[in-house]
């Protein structure tokens, strides 16, 4: 049981960003991904979650064995248990987090059930009381005037509450100040478990003191070059990513 | 938390229609003959012929508003509609006279079964006479009327002399002549001084016949001090060929008098749907419109207050939704004809796909006038790039001593903020549904429970219709 991607090419226009990447991240294991600006990660996420701007030329996406790419639309890839927590979340006007939350909640039941909304709103709460969000948000407009750190926060939320079997965090760090990274760092490790794989994109190694990751992979330029244990991170952190490329040319 | 109930109004409702018996057809196309077959079936005193045939040729002789209004509208051809039918003339007493086909169509279309109870003290109208009219006892021993048009001017003469067609004169614009000169259907309702009519009036109508315009005319008198609050909902089944709507609503509201007159309409895409409403409210007296349109090829319609007394008060409070190909031109009209008298709009519009909302809003305080009052909200919401939005207000505040505040805001619902929704396992319509709900949400509020609760149905509908 695995996520699983296979020389994963995608495009935007007629510009190819992921170019053949693989890259399987178990259930119950915690994978990171560590890359420079525009190498590609937050396109990885995008294009297994469905966005309508690129375009999947060949590869695919295998979740627990089912082939996300022949899910036509986002949702239905969602309901087999995929999440993103974006980089930076959508702001939808209108909508509030409670409506919002519960639709997604609502979305997963059979045809005809309805969600218990006392229990709903008891188990919102105690997630919030987790992740320490005033429980006042329910009723804002999802990341509507939402500083930088409350929308991370907020999707962690989300996920806390949509239960994904496996989510991809981008960069839920940035914007996090000291107390929010440690607390929605705890969030997350409530999350690791067996039945569960993550997969955090990030540029610093303090999340990963907090999260720590089974395996650490390497992006450059729309592929993963190296693979190791949390130790790569630190090494990155210490000397940046010329060494990466100095020695993936050497092998070429 | 929502408890409201779950109404259950099926998609395929603007789709069907019945055979119905048509004992009185006026055919196709409109003449001085057209209008003596609508005086003779009717039996309209000479008054009324007299006033029909004015109002002939006011609409024969007037142009099409096209210079500022849709170029679609000249393709309606009136000669090929049918002007008049009726069901029989009399109106049926109670329930069980009710035809059974009738109320197969109040089951299609989904009036549920606390709705059901509601119509025990309707007006409904089936075609263009009522079908079923009944007043509830409670609201009949208060004194108040409440029958259909052609029943007001037979029985209560005196009261529907003094206001009809007063309020909205017959050449007011081409279509409230042409209403004028084939008007049948519609309420007329009459509240005696002081007396708060504690349920909202109802009636439910729709058009069931092909090429068949639909010309109700409701006039509402609140005397004194009195209060009503009166609720309309039509939906229409889908036809081949353009289908004609054109109501003339009027409202007298006098000294202290309070309506709120709340409409829910779900026409079909081929529905011409022009309408003309307006009230006078005299001193402190209070005019408020709610009014919501759903479908229709064409919908123009700007609901007005005249403000005729001191401090008295109109409200428009809209909502209207455009789909694909569908054209929503709406908005308000709120004349200050009086010291200290305020008004307020809030429209809301929504444009999906092709569809295309325009806001007309006219608001005019005159030079002599001190504070007075306007308020004007519009917001519109786009979902997808080709859909568009125009605003026209036109504000014409003279005086110094009065106030007018105008706001206006276009949000979008972009394939981005979509993609976040389903990311979240939500459906597309679900997630339009979703921003279109929580657009309107405040004003659906105003709205009665099962209304609102009809209402954010219809969206639902709409929503996953337009994804299809
Ligand atoms: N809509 C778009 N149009 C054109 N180029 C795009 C578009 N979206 C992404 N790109 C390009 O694709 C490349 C990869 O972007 P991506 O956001 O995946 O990078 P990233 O690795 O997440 O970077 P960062 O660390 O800065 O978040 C970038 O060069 C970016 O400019
Ligand atoms: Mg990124």
């Amino acid at each position: 049981m695995s996520l699983k991607i296979e020389n994963l090419h995608a495009n935007i226009g007629d510009r190819e960003i992921l170019k053949g990447l693989n890259l399987e991240i178990p259930k119950g294991e915690v994978h990171a991904i560590m890359g420079k600006n525009g190498s590609g990660k937050s396109t990885l996420a995008k294009v297994m979650a469905g966005h309508p701007d690129y375009e999947v030329s060949i590869g695919q996406v295998l979740l627990d064995g089912l082939n996300l790419f022949e899910m036509e639309e986002p949702d239905q890839r969602a309901r087999t248990g995929l999440f993103v927590a974006f980089q930076y979340p959508m702001e939808v006007p209108g909508v509030t987090i409670a409506n919002f939350i519960r639709a997604a909640l609502q979305a997963r039941l059979p045809e005809g059930e309805e969600l218990d909304a006392v229990e709903y709103y008891h188990h919102l709460y105690e997630k919030m009381d987790m992740l320490k969000i005033d429980r006042k948000f329910t009723s804002r407009a999802v990341n509507e005037g939402f500083s930088g750190g409350e929308k991370k926060r907020c999707e962690i939320l989300q996920m806390a509450m949509l239960n994904p079997v496996y989510a991809v965090l981008d960069e839920t760090d940035s914007g996090l100040d000291i107390d929010a990274l440690r607390i929605v760092s705890e969030g997350v490790n409530a999350m690791r478990g067996p039945e569960r794989g993550l997969l955090v994109i990030t540029h610093y190694q303090r999340l990963l003191d907090y999260i720590v990751p089974d395996v650490v992979h390497v992006m450059v330029d729309g592929r993963i070059v190296m693979s190791g244990d949390k130790t790569l991170a630190h090494k990155l952190e210490a000397e940046g990513y010329d060494w990466v490329e100095k020695e993936i040319l050497q092998q070429a | 938390m929502e408890t409201k109930p779950d109404l259950n109004i099926d998609r395929s409702i603007g789709d069907f229609h019945y055979d119905v018996d048509y004992e009185f057809d006026a055919g196709i196309g409109l003449s001085e003959k057209t209008i003596d077959y609508i005086c003779d079936v009717k039996k309209d005193p000479d008054w009324i012929r007299e006033f029909r045939k004015e109002a002939l040729r006011k609409f024969n002789s007037m142009p099409m508003p096209t210079n500022w209004a849709s170029h679609d509208l000249d393709n309606i051809v009136f000669q090929n509609i049918r002007y008049y039918l009726s069901q029989g003339t009399e109106p049926k007493r109670s329930w069980d006279d009710v035809p059974e086909d009738v109320k197969r169509t109040f089951e299609r279309l989904g009036i549920p079964e606390q709705e059901r109870k509601f119509l025990a003290g309707v007006e409904a109208q089936f075609d263009s006479e009522a079908a079923y009219s009944n007043i509830k006892a409670a609201v009949g021993e208060q004194g108040v009327i409440f029958v259909g048009s052609t029943e007001g001017l037979h029985k209560h003469p005196e009261i529907f002399k003094k206001w009809f067609g007063k309020v909205i004169p017959t050449g007011d614009n081409k279509f409230s002549a042409l209403n004028s000169a084939v008007f049948s259907g519609g309420s007329f309702i009459y509240i005696p001084p002081g007396v708060k009519v504690k349920h909202p009036l109802q009636a439910y109508f729709r058009i069931n016949a092909e090429n068949f315009g639909q010309f109700e005319r409701t006039l509402i008198i609140a005397d004194e001090g009195s209060e009503v609050m009166y609720m309309e909902g039509c939906t229409a089944p889908k036809f081949e060929t353009s289908t004609l709507h054109s109501a003339v609503v009027e409202l007298v509201a006098l000294k202290g008098a309070k309506i709120q007159y709340i409409t829910v309409q779900n026409w079909s895409a081929n529905v011409f749907n022009l309408v003309t409403k307006r009230g006078l409210a005299h001193e402190e007296a209070e005019i408020k419109w709610i009014d919501c349109n759903i479908g229709s090829r064409l919908t123009m319609k700007y609901p007005g207050v005249i403000m005729k007394g001191r401090k008295a008060r109109g409200e428009v409070i809209s909502i209207a939704l455009a789909g694909d190909g569908q054209h929503q031109d709406t908005g308000a009209k709120m004349v200050h004809a009086a010291d200290e008298t305020t008004s307020n709009i809030v429209s809301k519009s929504i444009s999906l796909g092709s569809g295309r909302s325009t806001y007309r809003g006219l608001v005019q305080i005159g030079r002599h006038l001190k504070g007075c009052k306007n308020n004007t909200e519009c917001d519109a919401l786009l979902i997808n790039t080709e859909s568009r939005t125009d605003t026209y207000p036109a504000i014409t505040v003279r005086g110094k001593e009065n106030a007018c505040q105008h706001e206006a805001s276009v949000s979008k619902i972009s394939a981005e903020q979509i993609f976040y929704m389903q990311q979240r396992g939500i459906s597309k319509a679900a997630a339009m549904s979703l921003a279109v709900n929580g657009f309107v949400n405040d004003l659906v509020q105003q709205f009665p429970m099962e209304y609102s609760v009809e209402l954010k149905r219809l969206i639902d509908l709409e929503m996953e219709g337009s994804v299809g």
